[in-house]
């Protein structure tokens, strides 16, 4: 009897001991989770980090974009959160609204090498909810078009597009240049920074009343959605979400997509991805503008920014790494290693980037920047209405039904916000 | 009686469908060995031009599977072993033990069997938070360190068990945890090893709980890793085969080893007392 | 049974003490999460409420009527019930057709083309699912370059709202049908050779032979296999998502299991979530109940 028991509670040992598995460090132990390429590539500074602040091992945890949003919230909701985190500044607004993000306000003002001035006002805006300070932007992300030169030249386009129009044209043209499983323009069925942008364009709110109700069957929306929709119907696009793609740079390389509207981590990816010899083969330019509005059109204001959990115990080393990943030089050689953007506008001026032909379309495209709304919803508002908008895209429904439906829809995502701010009338909103 | 052209055609069935159950394998280890792109040509090689171990590497260098693969044997083995243990005692006191009420809470226990598992996961994802046990090994052991089929399964193997045996014991002297090490155990050996196995493998196997539990990747069990990779390598096919490689191998080369005892288990588990 | 001996309280104090781990596992673990659940579809318990736990309202029935109205949900229904009841009867189908094959008397190396057709029960799904992805894709996967070969043009297939879960299914039954197959081995093996022998006497052909001796004498293994599949199929999701993410085209292999997941743990709207769960679990017990209820009415 004694002894099974003693076995059982050795058993039991062992699984609690694998369960607090975490080595015993005198330094202090700080987890960073970073998303995609940019995740990656991180952990080739902490070397440098480790250097400077001797007291400090930092951890980098890389986890894909495409599971990123879900899986921080789940860390959140399991009190498993990390130190710190690189968060898309779209979600800066529910994560704060959950409460679990550490405002920075005080430690902000006490930091000898951050502060808000040192960024682009429209980048730093993207950090803050309720009038606090929740992140520290560590990139910027706009997107742009990327394409073929010599595709777009044979089909009478020696630079490229830039009024819808003409956009619409060089697809048309560029088709016939291509082979029959060819598209001219690659837009991931899944992705909703596409139609999002296209009516950010045309001048569309895409929420309306405070935050409350979609504005996907407004005029500007639908006039964006239409033309959207009508690209792939054309066959200019194909109808495929990304992970069905393949590989979307071979494909680019062999000329079966001429167009593709990204992002700056693609500098480095098409950098890595295509030999020598292709890197010829691509170029870049801000987004085209509907016509009758000033060139460049705009783009939206993304890109990551660095935030502390509100459940970390190590704030003040946490601090340190964004401090870290703030310094000009250290930004600078952030995008040599992924394309990346600076956000601070110090680290511009850095040669590598202001002498990179491939880099200026964004220089000038992140001065025509809009952000998206800022509600906590608003990721699921987004992932919705790029899926609702497929049988659209497929000739299944019509656009007005399929807006309806999406305004619908988002009202009733929406539901819990309006209640809550009927209960808190001091509550800010979204836009 | 030979009956040629039923015989051939019987094996040619049998082939073609041989075939279709292995194909998918077979291009799983050969694409892992391609040199990167090709498995992505047209038209589709079956078989690599010339074999690379370059994937298996990034696999384990800079991808770090070796530690998934190390978290997927902790995993495994603890809920092996602390299952077999609380299923079978639970089990034999269905069978053997006499107390008010035990087929009607056995019963009970049956019934819900029937309700899927799913249902259980929110809350108990939630009551898993308020222990503290999200992302840790034993939030994935623990839910499964008993099962109501395990318990069933044993029962009806040790109701074979002949009573005479217990009650010889019992009339020595002898207590029922001794009872039961001494003597069930050893007779439930058959049992323990088929339940052992199916148990390992389906732990193995097991992708939707940790998935949601594991929010750490250096906890990450194989399959969880596998998906994680391929959220961002979905490009890179060659090393997402050799990923599935990694994944596949160990529990194929258990079963291929221990086929009796499994087969032998879940035929236990299907066929009508 | 010497079920007339009335209880010792020795035993009784170590049946308690032999129980006690595992029904506390099961009890803790599964029983008081599932009534959590219903509690939980009666809530708006969401990401909110996460944070403050003031937030959660009690909504009683609302839930359930906002997911009789949500189109997604009849889409999922819809593809479910596809899976199941396309893909059950299909998996079986080729399962007992295997498993004839190799009760023949003529087939020679039975074990071995049984563990061969057995061997993809035991793969990992993630890891085989994956693979079937990339041997789906329309111009560098395997399974149209076969096409090709037998003069059919090449499938989308999983990018076609109409061929996606033709996909999954065919997934599915590749990767089920060996366990079932093997009961099956089991159940035809427990068929006396003298019923055969009878019927041969009697001049009865294989196909009579088979519907009206071996079909009767496999009904218990069919119903429990029915029942086991069905169980198994009506909670699918693991497929769907290592293969298609979000739900595929047009959620044409969104099932409501992933919905599930996607409402619960994507967008931790975990009222509604519960809902859907208590919503499935339903359907399950009363598809599982309705099977039973066939197979008696059809003994008695």
């Amino acid at each position: 009897m004694a002894r099974l028991g003693a076995q059982l509670a050795a058993a039991a040992g062992l699984l609690l001991a694998l369960a607090c598995a975490d080595a015993r460090e005198d330094r202090v132990t700080v987890r960073l989770w970073g998303l995609g390429r940019e995740g990656e590539v991180v952990r080739d500074l902490v070397p440098e980090f480790e250097r400077e602040n001797p007291g400090v091992h930092l951890v980098v945890q890389q986890i894909p974009w495409t599971s990123a949003h879900e899986k921080l919230l789940t860390a959140f909701v399991g009190r498993a959160t990390p130190d710190l985190a690189q968060l898309g500044n779209t979600w800066i607004p529910e994560f704060a609204g959950i409460g679990a993000l550490e405002p920075l306000d005080e430690i902000l003002s006490r930091s000898a090498s951050v502060s808000s001035r040192g960024f682009f006002r429209g980048v730093w805006e993207t950090s803050l909810y309720d009038g606090a300070v929740y992140g520290v932007p560590w990139y910027v992300d706009t997107r742009v078009l990327f394409y073929r030169p010599d595709l777009l030249a044979r089909a009478g386009f020696p630079e490229a597009p830039r009024t819808w129009s003409g956009w619409l044209d060089a697809m048309r043209k560029v088709k016939r240049l291509q082979p029959s499983f060819g598209h001219p323009i690659l837009l991931p069925t899944n992705e909703w920074e596409q139609p999002a942008i296209l009516g950010l364009q045309r001048g569309s709110p895409l929420l309306a009343e405070d935050g409350t109700r979609g504005a996907f069957s407004g005029p500007e929306f639908r006039a964006a959605a239409e033309f959207y929709v009508g690209v792939f119907r054309e066959g200019l696009a194909p109808i495929v979400s990304y992970s069905q793609l393949g590989n979307a740079y071979q494909e680019f390389a062999r000329g079966n997509i001429a167009m593709w509207m990204t992002g700056p981590w693609n500098l480095g990816e098409f950098r890595r991805r295509l030999s020598a010899a292709e890197q010829a083969l691509w170029m870049t330019a801000p987004l085209p503008a509907p016509d009758g509005s000033p060139w460049p059109g705009v783009s939206f204001s993304g890109g990551s920014s660095l935030a502390v959990f509100r459940g970390s115990k190590h704030k003040t080393e946490a601090w340190k790494v964004i401090e870290f990943l703030s310094k000009p030089a250290v930004q600078a050689r952030f995008y040599a290693l992924t394309g990346d953007l600076p956000a601070s506008r110090a680290a511009w001026d850095d040669p590598s980037l202001a002498g990179d032909p491939k880099a200026r379309a964004f220089r000038t495209q992140v001065e025509s920047v809009a952000a998206m709304p800022r509600v906590p919803e608003w990721e699921q508002i987004a992932q919705h209405m790029a899926e609702r908008l497929e049988p659209a895209i497929r000739g299944r429904e019509s656009l007005p039904e399929t807006l309806a439906a999406i305004d619908r829809d988002v009202g009733r995502m929406l539901e819990k916000r309006r209640w809550m701010l009927s209960r808190r009338p001091g509550e800010k909103s979204g836009r | 009686m030979r009956r040629p052209a039923a015989t051939f055609l019987l094996h040619l069935v049998l082939l073609v469908g041989a075939a279709a159950a292995l194909a998918p394998l077979v291009w799983m280890v050969s694409a892992s060995l391609m040199p990167t792109g090709e498995a992505n040509s047209f038209p589709p090689r079956f078989f690599p031009s010339r074999a690379t171990l370059l994937h298996y590497r990034e696999l384990f260098t800079r991808l770090n599977l070796g530690r998934a693969f190390a978290s997927s044997f902790i995993v495994a083995t603890a809920t092996t072993l602390v299952s077999l243990l609380f299923n079978s005692m639970a089990g034999y006191a269905f069978a053997k033990l006499r107390f008010p009420g035990r087929d009607r809470l056995f019963g009970g226990l049956l019934a819900a069997m029937v309700i899927p598992a799913p249902i259980a996961m929110l809350p108990l994802f939630l009551l898993l938070r308020s222990l503290g046990l999200v992302n840790s090994y034993a939030g994935v052991v623990l839910p499964a360190a008993a099962t109501i089929l395990g318990v069933f399964l044993i029962r009806q193997f040790a109701r074979g068990i002949p009573d005479d045996f217990i009650d010889a014991a019992r009339l020595e002297g002898a207590g029922e945890l001794q009872i039961y090490r001494k003597i069930v155990l050893p007779l439930l050996r058959p049992v323990l090893t088929t339940l052992g196995v199916v148990t390992f493998l389906a732990t193995w196997n097991d992708f939707i709980w940790p998935l949601i539990v594991l929010t750490d990747e250096r906890r990450y069990t194989l399959p969880v890793a596998l998906a994680s990779l391929v959220g961002e390598h979905v490009q890179d096919t060659e090393l997402m085969m050799a990923g599935s490689v990694l994944t596949v191998m160990p529990v194929l080369l258990l079963f291929l080893g221990l086929q009796k005892q499994y087969i032998e288990g879940i035929t236990l588990g299907g066929v009508k007392e | 049974m010497a079920a007339d001996r009335a209880p010792i309280p020795s035993e009784v104090r170590a049946a308690a003490i032999f129980l006690a781990p595992g029904l506390l596992v099961i009890g803790l673990f599964f029983l008081l999460p599932i009534g959590a659940s219903v509690l939980l579809s009666l809530t708006d318990f969401d990401i909110y409420a996460l944070g403050d736990s003031g937030n959660v309202r009690l909504v009683g029935l609302r839930n359930f009527t906002r997911l009789v109205q949500d189109p997604l949900f009849w889409i999922s229904m819809r593809n479910t019930f596809y899976f199941v009841f396309v893909g059950g009867p299909l998996t079986l189908g080729v399962a007992l057709g295997a498993a004839l094959l190799l009760t023949s008397r003529l087939a020679r190396w039975k074990g071995l083309f049984r563990t061969i057709f057995f061997a993809p029960y035991v793969t990992t799904l993630v890891a085989v699912a994956i693979v079937f992805r990339y041997l789906y894709h329309p111009r560098f996967g395997g399974l149209n370059r076969v096409l090709d070969f037998l003069g059919i043009s090449p499938i989308d297939w999983l990018g076609d709202p109409r061929w996606a879960m033709p996909a999954i299914i065919l997934l599915a039954v590749w990767k089920n049908f060996g366990y079932a197959m093997i009961l099956f081995i089991a159940g035809l093996q427990a068929i006396p050779e003298s019923l055969y022998e009878a019927a041969r006497l009697d001049g009865a052909g294989s196909l009579q032979v088979f519907r009206k001796i071996t079909l009767p004498m496999l009904a218990p293994t069919l119903l429990f296999l029915g029942i086991m599949t069905t169980i198994g199929y009506f909670q699918f999701f693991a497929e769907p998502y290592v293969m298609t993410g979000g739900g595929g085209p047009l959620n044409a292999t969104l099932s409501t299991g992933l919905l599930m997941y996607k409402q619960g743990f994507r967008w931790w709207n975990m009222g509604y979530a519960a809902t859907i769960a208590v919503v499935l679990g339903l359907v399950i017990f009363a598809f599982s109940a309705l099977q039973f209820r066939i197979e008696r009415r059809r003994n008695a």
